[in-house]
């Protein structure tokens, strides 16, 4: 029977992997995501957890001992933020590529320089274009919810892909939260043991991750870019799924009080709770505001957000995290792409917020949907704007 | 490229299923200098044999050393490092 106990929600992705039996970790410690992979490396010590605890010298070795372990067909998770995301970069295009499902917790935190140790979300961005499917916790069920999901989503012979699962350093990585947490018999019954389709095997040679020409190259990434917008059909079957086990069911954007918005408010992770206040606020007021929390960044669910978003005469669109020298986040460029093509598209009004921790209030999100209601009705609309910047 | 496979029908994630399959790629079109060697030089020390980064210097049926030019990339370490100076480099055109 599930548990709903009082925890923080690192510790319960921690235990959600332990539940998830996975048989490799590969991590070096790194603030936000720290607690996790410590507390993973006790559960191995302390026997919970039967899985070979690989203590690396930095995030590239851990990428790449996950890589070397997925493709021995083990069950692989790591966890990093920020710096150490960056550092293995190189080996999240070659876990994509190889298409090994490996499964990472990314507490996101914001990239220096300046030195920060704060949450946003500038190291996924970094990463956008690293073929993994990254997908967003809102809150610390969902980061439990999810960790499990992630795990059937990946290995599914239809996706054998990586998946990142983003939740808030600080934000979630760092809170106590009431967190249902399902037991070992309700984990097993919805995630089966892995058994990779591919993999190194003395007794039945192959070669993975081999060296292709160019007259091979397109061909393997097409394939690969396919597979990757196919894996919206089983990541929603996984969600579907998980709300038959469970009762909670996931959607790629999570809409509240849109159906008859006039502006809806965009918002991937954390923040969106604390926007969903305000959105309830200004209903109070007489504005018919909304909210979307965007759970699914790739595969981009370029439909849910056409059928969701498309009808709305303002979107307000916020990023934690910043283009430099582009046009504002990337969150809201993918989106005004994407309804580029509608008829009577909403007016889109992007704002880049809660960069490097910097907290945003219910206030701020009240006045950033009002604002974007003023620049709608002047029709001057700026390409984007830091919110709260002192001037 | 017509006859090559389709992104449909390309292996999964480029996984080659045949061991040692490499051995159909001839690397040696990818030389533009040639190495020749001058027998009344050569005493069969073999070092051009162990330098060779590619593995492509064989030994005859005679017992000298003798360059596969299927595979031999061109590199010119046998013709560095040859201590007789048996071996020099050729402009492929020549």
């Amino acid at each position: 029977m599930a548990k709903r106990v009082g925890i923080e929600v690192s510790i319960a992705v921690s235990d959600a992997v332990t539940l998830c039996d996975v048989d490799v970790v590969a991590a070096y410690p790194i603030t936000p995501q720290t607690h996790i992979v410590e507390h993973l490396s006790e559960s191995v010590a302390n026997g919970d957890l039967n899985a070979e605890y690989i203590k690396v010298e930095s995030e590239h070795s851990a990428m790449s001992c996950c890589i070397g372990a997925s493709a021995a067909g083990a069950r692989t998770f790591t966890s990093t933020a920020s710096q150490g995301l960056a550092l293995m970069s190189e080996m999240l295009y070659i876990a994509s590529g190889m298409r090994l499902p490996i499964v990472m917790a990314l507490a996101t935190r914001t990239l220096s320089a300046p030195l920060s140790i704060w949450g946003d979300q500038s190291d996924v961005m970094s990463v956008r274009d690293a073929g993994w499917i990254v997908i967003f916790a809102e809150n610390g069920q969902e980061a439990f919810d999810m960790t499990v999901q992630c795990f059937k989503i990946a290995e599914d012979e239809r996706v054998l892909l990586p998946v990142m699962l983003c939740l808030d350093g600080f934000n979630l990585s760092h809170v106590i939260e009431p967190i249902e947490i399902m037991d070992q018999e309700e984990v097993s019954s919805f995630l089966p043991p892995y058994n990779a389709k591919y993999r190194l095997d003395p007794h039945e040679v192959l070669t993975m991750g081999a060296f292709a020409m160019p007259d091979y190259f397109s061909e393997i990434k097409k394939q690969q870019d396919e597979a990757l917008k196919d894996s919206y059909t089983v990541i929603r079957e996984v969600w579907d799924d998980w709300g038959k086990h469970f009762g909670r069911t996931y959607t790629p954007l999570q809409t509240y009080l849109t159906d008859d918005a006039d502006i809806i408010l965009l918002i991937a992770g954390a923040f969106a709770g604390t926007a969903r206040i305000a959105v309830d606020r200004l209903r109070a007021k007489g504005v018919k505001a909304g909210l979307a929390s965007l759970k699914l960044w790739r595969p981009f669910p370029r439909d849910d957000i056409i059928r969701e978003l498309g009808g709305a005469k303002v979107l307000t669109l916020i990023d934690r995290a910043l283009s430099p020298g582009g046009g504002g986040g990337p969150i809201a460029s993918e989106v005004r792409a994407c309804l580029y093509h509608q008829d009577n598209r909403p007016d889109i009004v992007s704002y880049v917020a809660g960069l490097s921790g910097r907290d945003v209030m219910s206030e701020q999100f009240e006045e950033m949907i009002e604002e974007s209601l003023e620049y709608s009705q002047k029709g001057d609309i700026p390409p984007y704007e830091m919110y709260g910047v002192r001037e | 490229m017509a006859d090559l496979p389709t992104w449909k029908s390309i292996n999964h994630a480029c996984l080659v299923f045949e061991p040692g399959s490499t051995v159909e790629y001839l690397t040696g079109d990818w030389r533009s200098m040639r190495p020749e060697r001058t027998e009344e030089k050569c005493v069969k020390c073999g070092e051009c044999w162990m330098y060779c980064p590619d593995a492509a210097i064989y030994i005859d049926e005679r017992g000298y050393y003798a360059v596969d030019y299927d595979y031999c990339k061109g590199c010119g370490i046998c013709a560095k490092e040859c201590p007789h100076g048996a071996i020099f480099m050729v402009e492929e055109c020549e």
